[in-house]
C-alpha cells in the first residue's frame, strides 16, 4: 500500500471511471459563509463518493475566477482565515475518518507567503492530498516542483484551449494526481453552452497525457456530465455548487449534496 | 537581467495557463519590433507631431530660490504632453504594436483615469476598439475622466469586485484578456504585470530619461546629482531612472505615497513597508497581510493608489541602484500649492509627491546640488479634489 497521495488519487479516479461511476470533483470555497457550513457541506457530499474534493482557500485577487466564486471569496474572507487554520481543519476531518481526498485550490501568493517548504510539511501532516494553483504556470513552478518532489503530494496543473501540443506534453509530465483541462478560454463560472469542439479537444489531451484528465470550468448540469463523461476521466463542478451556497447560506449543505447526487446519478444513467 | 523575464529575483509571469501562449506571442512580437527601425520611427514621429515630444527640461529658478541653499532644480515637463501626462508615451507604443500584431480590440485598466484616457486616445488615433476597466469607486470619484474616455469612443466598464479600485480593475482586465485572448491586446499602464510588460513599458517610457540626459548636458554640461520621481506602479520613475541607472554619480530617488502615514493602513508605500509576493503576474514587493491577502492602498493622489510596484523597482531597491522614500498626503498638498505659486505650474498630485520630498528634505541635499524632478503630469484633473481637501473635506473615502 502506497502513501503517495497523488498516485492514490490517480488510482481512485481510474477505479471510479472503470466501475462506471461518475468521477465528480466538487469545488467549494472554504469558509463560505463560515467554516461550520463548509464542514457540513463536505460531510454531506462525501456521502456521494466523489473522486476528490477541491477546497478553495480564498485569495483577495482571484484572477482566474468569475463573479460567482469572486463573491464566495468575499464572503469567506470576512472570517479572516489563515492557512494554519486550513491545515488544522483538514487534519481534524481526517482524524474523524473523512475518506475523500481533499485538494487545496489557491493562488500562489498564499503559498509563497506561508513558505513553500512549510506548506509541504503541513500538508503531509494534515492529510491534504495536494494543490491546484491556477496562477502558477509550469515556467514558474521550479521552486514548487522541487519542494514537492518525492512528497507524494498531488501537484495538479492546468491546460487550456490555448495550450499547444508541446505545452500539454510538458505540463502533463509534471502534473500529479490528474491533469486539469480548462474547457473554455476564460474564467470559472457556470455556462449554458460549452465549446463545440470540447469533446474532440478532450480526447486529444487524453492521448497526450499519461495521467487522468479532469475537465472543469462551466460544467453545471447533468446534461454536461452526460456529454463529457465518455471523454474525460473526471469532471469538476464549482460555480454551480457555490451558487447554491450563495443562495442558501447555512442551509445549503443538504441542497449541495442533492445537486451533487443529481449530477452523479443522472449523469451515469 | 538573469533568468528570463526576471530582474534579480523579481518579475516572472505568474498567470493562468490560458495567457501563457499570448505572453509568448507578445514577447516574440516585441522582440521583433525592438529591432525594427521603421516601428520606432513611426512611434517617435507620433510622439513628436501628435503628443508634443520632446518635453522641455525647465530650470525652475523661482522654486530653486524658494528652497534656498543654492539648490538648482530642473523639471522634466511630461505634464506638457498631450493628455496631460507621460502615459501617452507607452499607450501609443503598445497600441501601435497591437495593430502590427493584427489585434482588433484593446483592453486596459485605469485607476485615476489617466492611463485610460491615454489608451482611449491612442485607440482613437490608430482606429482600434477600446474597453477600459475601472473600479466602481474610481468611476464615481473621477467622473470627468470617465466622460473623457467615452468622448474618445472607449467603453468604460465599472468593476464592482474587491476594493473596487485599480487592483480590481487590473484583475478584471486580465479576466477579459483570458476570455478574449485571440483578438484582444491588453495595454498595461505601468511597469507592472507579467513579463514582457515591465520591460516593454520601461522601454517606451525610457524616452523621458534619454531626453533628460541630452538636455541636462546641454544646459549644465554635466549629469544631475539627483533624479527624483514619484512611484505608484513606477512607470514615470523607471522611464527617467533607467537611462541613468549606470551613472554612478547620479542618485536616483523614488518617492512613494505615505498617505495618512506609514504607521497607518492608509498609504501606498509598497517599497518602504511592503514584502515580496505575487500579484498581477509578477513577483514583487506588495502591501499584504500575514496570510498573503492583498491590502487596499491609499493616497491623495489616485495614480499612486496601488498595492504593488514594478518588479524592476523591487530590484533597484534591493541592489541599491535607487533609493525609495515617501511623502504623505499633507506634504503633497503643500507641494502642489508651492509649485503653483512659485512657478505657475500646477502639478499632478502624483508628481507633487516628488516635489514634496525635495521641499521636506531640502536641508539634506548638499549645497548647490543639481536636481531633476520628473514632473510626470499636470494637475488640472486634481483641482476639484484639492479644493475640497483645502476646505477641510475628504473628497472621497479611502
Amino acid at each position: 500500500m502506497t502513501h503517495n497521495r497523488a498516485l492514490l488519487l490517480e488510482r481512485r479516479i481510474k477505479h471510479l471511471k472503470a466501475s462506471g461511476q461518475v468521477p465528480l470533483i466538487p469545488y467549494i470555497t472554504c469558509w463560505d459563509p463560515d467554516l461550520e457550513t463548509t464542514e457540513k457541506i463536505l460531510w454531506e457530499i462525501a456521502e456521494e463518493n466523489p473522486a476528490c474534493i477541491e477546497l478553495g482557500f480564498p485569495f483577495s485577487d482571484p484572477v482566474a475566477d468569475g463573479p460567482t466564486i469572486q463573491k464566495a471569496v468575499v464572503r469567506a474572507l470576512k472570517n479572516k482565515p489563515t492557512l494554519e487554520e486550513f491545515f488544522e481543519f483538514v487534519s481534524s476531518l481526517q482524524q474523524r475518518g473523512f475518506s475523500v481526498p481533499i485538494l487545496c485550490m489557491t493562488y500562489y501568493n498564499i503559498l509563497y507567503r506561508y513558505g513553500l517548504e512549510r506548506v509541504v510539511r503541513d500538508s503531509l501532516e494534515s492529510g491534504l492530498a495536494g494543490f491546484i494553483i491556477p496562477d502558477l504556470p509550469v515556467e514558474e513552478a521550479g521552486s514548487w516542483l522541487s519542494v514537492t518532489r518525492g512528497s507524494g503530494l498531488a501537484t495538479v496543473f492546468l491546460v487550456t484551449p490555448t495550450s499547444s501540443e508541446a505545452r500539454i506534453k510538458r505540463i502533463s509530465r509534471v502534473s500529479r494526481g490528474f491533469l486539469y483541462y480548462v474547457s473554455v478560454t476564460g474564467i470559472t463560472g457556470a455556462r449554458d453552452r460549452l465549446p463545440e469542439d470540447l469533446t474532440q479537444r478532450l480526447e486529444f489531451v487524453r492521448r497526450l497525457s499519461r495521467i487522468p484528465v479532469a475537465v472543469g470550468f462551466g460544467i453545471s448540469s447533468p446534461e454536461h456530465i452526460k456529454l463529457l463523461l465518455p471523454h474525460a476521466d473526471a469532471l469538476v463542478v464549482g460555480s454551480a455548487l457555490v451558487k447554491i451556497v450563495e443562495k442558501e447560506g447555512r442551509n445549503s449543505p443538504k441542497k449541495v449534496r442533492e445537486f451533487v447526487k443529481r449530477l452523479i446519478h443522472y449523469g451515469s444513467s | 537581467m538573469g533568468k528570463k523575464g526576471y530582474f534579480g529575483r523579481f518579475g516572472g509571469r505568474f498567470v493562468p495557463e490560458t495567457l501563457m501562449p499570448a505572453l509568448y506571442a507578445l514577447e516574440k512580437a516585441y522582440t521583433k519590433i525592438k529591432k525594427d527601425k521603421s516601428f520606432w520611427k513611426e512611434w517617435k514621429c507620433l510622439l513628436r507631431e501628435y503628443a508634443g515630444r520632446p518635453t522641455p527640461l525647465y530650470f525652475a529658478e523661482n522654486f530653486s530660490k524658494f528652497l534656498g541653499r543654492e539648490l538648482k532644480v530642473y523639471l522634466k515637463r511630461e505634464d506638457l504632453l498631450h493628455t496631460g501626462a507621460h502615459k501617452i508615451n507607452n499607450t501609443i507604443g503598445q497600441v501601435l504594436l497591437a495593430k502590427k500584431m493584427g489585434k482588433e480590440r484593446i483592453v486596459a485598466e485605469t485607476g485615476a483615469g489617466q492611463h485610460g484616457v491615454a489608451t482611449a486616445t491612442a485607440c482613437a488615433l490608430l482606429g482600434l476598439k477600446c474597453v477600459v476597466y475601472m473600479g466602481a469607486k474610481d468611476v464615481k470619484r473621477q467622473a470627468l475622466n470617465v466622460f473623457r474616455m467615452r468622448l474618445l469612443g472607449a467603453e468604460v466598464v465599472p468593476v464592482y469586485s474587491g476594493t473596487q479600485t485599480l487592483k480590481d480593475a487590473i484583475n478584471e482586465a486580465l479576466r477579459d484578456w483570458v476570455t478574449n485572448v485571440k483578438n484582444t491586446f491588453y495595454v498595461i499602464g505601468s511597469v507592472v504585470g507579467p513579463h514582457p510588460y515591465p520591460t516593454m513599458v520601461r522601454d517606451f517610457q525610457s524616452i523621458i530619461g534619454k531626453e533628460t540626459r541630452k538636455q541636462i548636458l546641454k544646459k549644465e554640461g554635466r549629469f544631475p546629482d539627483y533624479v527624483i520621481a514619484c512611484v505608484g506602479g513606477g512607470s514615470n520613475a523607471m522611464g527617467i531612472f533607467y537611462p541613468f541607472a549606470k551613472e554612478k554619480g547620479v542618485k536616483l530617488i523614488g518617492v512613494e505615497a505615505a498617505g495618512k502615514g506609514l504607521d497607518t493602513d492608509f498609504h501606498s508605500a509598497t517599497l518602504n513597508v511592503g514584502e515580496p509576493g505575487v500579484l498581477h503576474g509578477m513577483l514583487t514587493y506588495l502591501l499584504q497581510d500575514k496570510v498573503g491577502q492583498i491590502k487596499g492602498a491609499h493616497s491623495v493622489a489616485p495614480g499612486l493608489d496601488y498595492p504593488g510596484v514594478g518588479p524592476e523597482h523591487s530590484y533597484f531597491k534591493d541592489t541599491g541602484i535607487a533609493r525609495y522614500v515617501a511623502a504623505d498626503d499633507k506634504e503633497a498638498l503643500y507641494a502642489f500649492q508651492v509649485l503653483s505659486e512659485t512657478e505657475g505650474i500646477i502639478p499632478a498630485l502624483e508628481s507633487a509627491h516628488a516635489v514634496a520630498y525635495v521641499i521636506s528634505h531640502k536641508d539634506e541635499f548638499p549645497e548647490g546640488s543639481l536636481i531633476v524632478i520628473n514632473l510626470s503630469g499636470r494637475g488640472d484633473k486634481d483641482v476639484a479634489s484639492v479644493k475640497e481637501y483645502l476646505e477641510g473635506k475628504e473628497p472621497y473615502d479611502a
